[in-house]
């Protein structure tokens, strides 16, 4: 299906004085596009913890937001590290944040399960020393 | 309950968002965590913490979270305060610890967050 809108937000490494700026800016602009509260709840919820994610623990990243007619999508593609263990990494309570993260109320192992919950489809791939794309759609509902 | 009723219980002084207090919340959730309030708050929530930096601001707008309380005393900078201005965000600060906090609110009939249910089709 057409894609009507795409944005696309550069996330830093270790940037955790501005982690959350996309995230907020994405909320807006979907609510502005009249995206329903409870979809948009998902999605924002989601797409911080994406966004963190890319903070956190990969060396650089893109956040990518397309909206389609029925759908949103948010795609994260980071530079490196990959994960060595996908089943590991969707693991509730597992978590290998640093101390700066944690200090911020972050790196409880809750992410990766947590974008899951939310996104009507999840999808990761990731390869040690390529990197790690994570692609998530939300369903609009009527 | 309204955000003015909060504010009575928990003797609370009022930081951001004074033309707010009428605004209802339904539940409640107490956590230093911020990774655990994403994972199982709902809206037309109130979060009371002890930790203070501006990513209990930006949680709380990704979730549609009404009001904060920052417990123990403890009080916000004013970048923090700025931030949940813009987000519409009503800021409270009281001297009881996020337990007794969390009690009195409890005790008032503030029923906790419960974990949502899984996306549709997840």
């Amino acid at each position: 299906m057409a894609v009507l809108m795409e944005k696309k937000f550069p996330v830093e490494a270790g940037a955790y004085e501005s982690a959350g700026e996309a995230s907020t800016t994405i909320k807006r602009t979907l609510k502005q596009l009249g995206v329903s509260a409870d979809v948009l709840r998902h999605v924002s919820v989601a797409c911080y913890e994406v966004e963190l994610n890319l903070v956190i623990h990969s060396d650089g990243g893109v956040l990518t937001l397309q909206v389609e007619p029925d759908k949103v999508t948010l795609i994260s593609k980071d530079v490196g590290p990959g994960i060595p263990d996908i089943d590991k990494a969707m693991t509730e309570g597992y978590s290998t944040a640093n101390e700066e993260a944690r200090t911020l109320g972050f790196g409880a192992g809750m992410g990766l399960p947590n974008m899951k919950r939310n996104a009507t489809e999840f999808d990761i791939q990731s390869e040690v020393g390529v990197g790690t794309t994570i692609t998530m759609s939300f369903a609009l509902k009527g | 309950m309204t955000i003015q009723d909060v504010k009575d219980i928990l003797e609370a002084s009022v930081l951001e968002g004074g033309d707010r207090m009428n605004e209802e919340v339904e539940t409640a959730c107490g956590s230093d965590l911020m990774s655990d309030v994403l994972a199982f708050v709902k809206e037309k929530a109130v979060l009371i913490t002890g930790l203070i930096n501006p990513h209990v601001v930006r949680t709380s707008e990704m979730l549609d979270i009404t009001c904060i309380v920052f417990s123990r005393g403890k009080l916000p900078s004013q970048e923090i305060l700025e931030e949940a201005e813009e987000s519409g965000i009503t800021v409270l600060a009281t001297n009881m610890t996020t337990y007794t906090a969390c009690g009195e609110l409890y005790m008032h009939g503030l029923p906790g967050s419960k974990r949502r249910a899984p996306a549709e089709g997840a």
